[in-house]
């Protein structure tokens, strides 16, 4: 049992390496285009590595403590990065600022399902009939 | 020796005064200085408690201003197949005394206890209360449990039961979590007053500090009677009624 066992770990030994040279030139990169151009609240390199740590410390602070107007804030990333291209949006497929980057990382990205990935939005003001009355 | 201390002195100052002008700062690699210096905006006042008078005498039965203000500015505008799930923020609701015939109208919504049952029963921290009396939901950490949408004697949260693509930038709100009035927290921030407050035009509806004397709310209180909704639960709401 345990040859077998080692036998087909030294076939995955064996196979990774060829696995990862196959993938490796085959997801291309994402192409990130920014709209506005211009001052980000901090160095690229610093954005790229801890944007999510940024935003992450700051929803706390604005939720919890009542902090407005703060560097970081997600509607200030929309506001430069939302492209027209995508209907002006930070999303929609590979041409969407955020989109594009998570899929590929491939780490899921869901604070736009609750927050407006929309630059400049504002909901119609249809006033629905609220109450449960047919 | 004394010059090495020094330096290393002289680097930790840097580091604190840079931090104080960016907010963060890279001390070394992987090892950060996240805000140490203040906050950069202004944060709420736990000396506030934020409440609401309801003159029901005021409020017309035919009126739905406030319910309709409350759904424009916090975006609750999308359709819902089941009627029965659609979310309500804040409602309206008709009372009539049987012995007396008398007919009045109130809006019914979060009462922002200071003892919110919500917050008692909530399993993740979700629900929480703002210093300045505020009852919220993190959305963030919730759950989607809808235990306290059972707790609430007020019937005040709902949930969302379906995607959604029309929220407003400042009012952030989707699928699977529960959600309230939130006394409209962006405007309250920025100084203004609830946008169902703003639009009521019969005056029904006063906005302020409860803990401030001199607040129009405290005046109001002070000189007429007002009733707490199921006082009995010791609950201390935010929200008052009067003429009920």
């Amino acid at each position: 049992m345990s040859r077998v066992f080692l036998s087909l770990l030294a076939a995955l030994a064996l196979a990774l390496p060829t696995v990862q040279s196959v993938h490796a030139g085959e997801v291309p990169k994402p192409v990130v285009k920014i709209e506005n151009p211009g001052q980000c609240v901090a160095p690229r390199e610093e954005m790229r590595r801890d944007h999510m740590e940024m935003l992450k410390h700051q929803r706390d602070r604005t939720m919890r403590l009542g902090e407005r107007g703060a560097k970081v804030t997600l509607n200030g990333c929309i506001e430069c990065h939302a492209a027209s291209k995508t209907n002006g949006s930070v999303l929609g497929g590979k041409d969407g600022f955020c989109e594009s980057c998570h899929a590929y990382a491939a780490v899921k990205l869901d604070c736009w399902d609750c927050h407006q990935p929309k630059a400049n939005y504002k909901a119609a003001s249809a006033a629905p009939t609220m109450g449960l009355k047919p | 020796m004394s010059d090495s201390k020094n330096t290393r002195r002289g680097f930790l100052a840097a580091s604190a005064t840079m931090a104080a002008g960016l907010g963060f700062v890279a001390v070394a690699p992987g090892i950060r200085l996240i805000e140490a210096a203040a906050a950069e905006g202004k944060t709420a006042s736990g000396k506030v408690r934020l409440g609401l008078l309801i003159d029901t005498n005021r409020c017309a039965p035919s009126c739905n201003a406030c319910v309709g203000a409350c759904a424009t500015e916090n975006g609750i505008v999308e359709d819902v197949a089941n009627p029965r799930q659609r979310a309500q923020w804040i409602r309206k609701i008709d009372l009539v005394e049987n012995k007396t015939g008398r007919a009045h109208s109130l809006p019914m919504m979060c009462q922002h206890c200071a003892n919110p049952p919500c917050v008692d029963v909530c399993p993740t921290g979700a629900s929480f209360k703002r210093v300045d009396g505020i009852v919220l939901v993190d959305r963030h950490i919730c759950i989607g449990c809808r235990y306290c949408m059972m707790a609430c004697p007020y019937k005040a949260r709902s949930f969302v039961h379906q995607p959604l693509t029309t929220q407003n930038p400042e009012v952030p709100r989707g699928l699977g979590c529960v959600e309230a009035c939130t006394f409209c927290v962006q405007r309250v921030d920025r100084g203004l007053k609830p946008a169902c407050v703003e639009a009521c035009t019969s005056g029904a509806m006063t906005f302020g500090d409860l803990n401030d004397p001199d607040s129009d709310i405290s005046k109001r209180l002070r000189e007429a009677s007002s009733t707490q909704v199921r006082a009995d639960l010791k609950l201390d709401t935010g929200v008052r009624y009067q003429g009920i």
